[in-house]
């Protein structure tokens, strides 16, 4: 019965969703908002990657409330699984399974791969695909290989929070720095543009999405290691 | 020409949230909910991407191939570019929180069915 509920539920869902489908035409151009993004991100920021303008510095507050979900995330996790259980959790746990050797020594190979990859997304995100979010996210899949490959590895918390916490309030103090310097909270204009599509470029930009790649990457792996116990 | 290319991604969006609602309402063990609650979130998110595309459009980058003037013309809509990677990231948040939770119910009754969580039901 419930089933059956649920199959006419999913059932009218497809109607209203075929509405949509049937109804949808593919655009001929971007929105007025997007060509003003598309036109201003370079010209005025100076960045390559206009998603990665359009979300370190025009939406850069929606961005800060992101992170700040992330960290209540984190710490949610943390006392949800933490706790009571974490001292007596090692002792009474039957010995798991070693990991395969295709997994082990496959990490080996991979891991400072996927590493160098994700700090290489980081800081190119103002140039390429890209972004602090990204390379943080590839950094903390890392981190869940690692944990796999070798699951006696025991994670720094405390340096992972003290480097969240300093990316964090550095990343804050950025935004007061644009909002005293330049026009706004998170105005990355305050550095100067420098030559559009060098390295270093794009005002504060990178300088913003290397704080944001440390502390997406230590929030997901906390994440990511919380439930290993 | 056949099917535009942006089209073929909506309705694969749309099926992906169809199998995802369906994953959560017929399957009674918590994690399959969670998963199905993952494929309804990837679902919407290929959506927002889709109606993003623009006709013959490119990755909003500017380099070589694409210069600074000509991107109003031949670049795809950046906007839900960017809503999806703030998407994606909330949506991993709420999948942890979810599979924490997960992992206490199982601690307090050492079993996934949801139908030995009755306290809330009415």
């Amino acid at each position: 019965m419930k089933r059956f509920f649920g199959a006419v539920a999913v059932l009218l869902f497809g109607v209203v969703l075929s509405g949509v489908a049937t109804g949808y035409t593919e655009r001929g151009a971007p929105s007025e908002l997007a060509m003003r993004y598309l036109a201003e991100v370079p010209a005025d920021l100076g960045a390559a990657n206009v998603v990665t303008g359009i979300l370190i510095t025009y939406r850069g507050f929606d961005t800060l409330g992101e992170v700040a979900v992330l960290f209540m995330v984190a710490a949610t996790v943390g006392l949800l699984l933490g706790g009571e259980s974490r001292g007596t959790s090692a002792a009474s746990r039957p010995a798991s399974r070693p990991p395969s050797e295709l997994v082990s020594n496959g990490a080996e190979v991979v891991l400072p791969v996927i590493f160098l990859f994700g700090t290489y997304v980081i800081v190119n995100g103002h140039l390429s695909a890209g972004g602090g979010f990204q390379g943080g996210a590839v950094v903390a899949s890392a981190v869940g290989l690692m944990v796999l490959a070798r699951p006696s590895v025991v994670l720094d918390h405390g340096f992972l929070s003290i480097a969240e916490s300093l990316a964090g309030v550095l990343y804050v103090a950025t935004g007061i720095l644009g909002l005293i310097l330049a026009g706004g909270f998170l105005d990355s204009r305050f550095l100067p543009p420098g030559v559009f599509g060098a390295f270093v470029s794009a005002g504060a930009i990178p300088l913003i999405s290397a704080l944001l790649g440390i502390k997406v990457g230590a929030e997901l792996s906390v994440i990511i290691d919380r439930f290993r116990s | 020409m056949g099917l535009p290319i942006s089209h073929v991604l909506l309705v694969t969006g749309l099926l992906l949230m169809l199998v995802g609602l369906w994953g959560v309402f017929a399957h009674r063990n918590i994690l399959r909910i969670i998963i199905g609650f993952s494929i309804l979130n990837t679902g919407i998110h290929i959506v927002m991407v889709a109606t993003g595309y623009v006709t013959d459009g490119t990755a909003p980058i500017i380099d070589k191939a694409m210069p600074v003037g000509e991107a109003v013309r031949s670049a795809v809509d950046p906007i839900p570019a960017a809503l999806v990677v703030t998407a994606i990231v909330i949506g991993f948040s709420v999948t942890a929180v979810m599979l924490s939770y997960a992992v206490r119910l199982h601690q307090a009754r050492k079993t996934l069915s949801i139908d030995a969580f009755t306290e809330s039901k009415w």
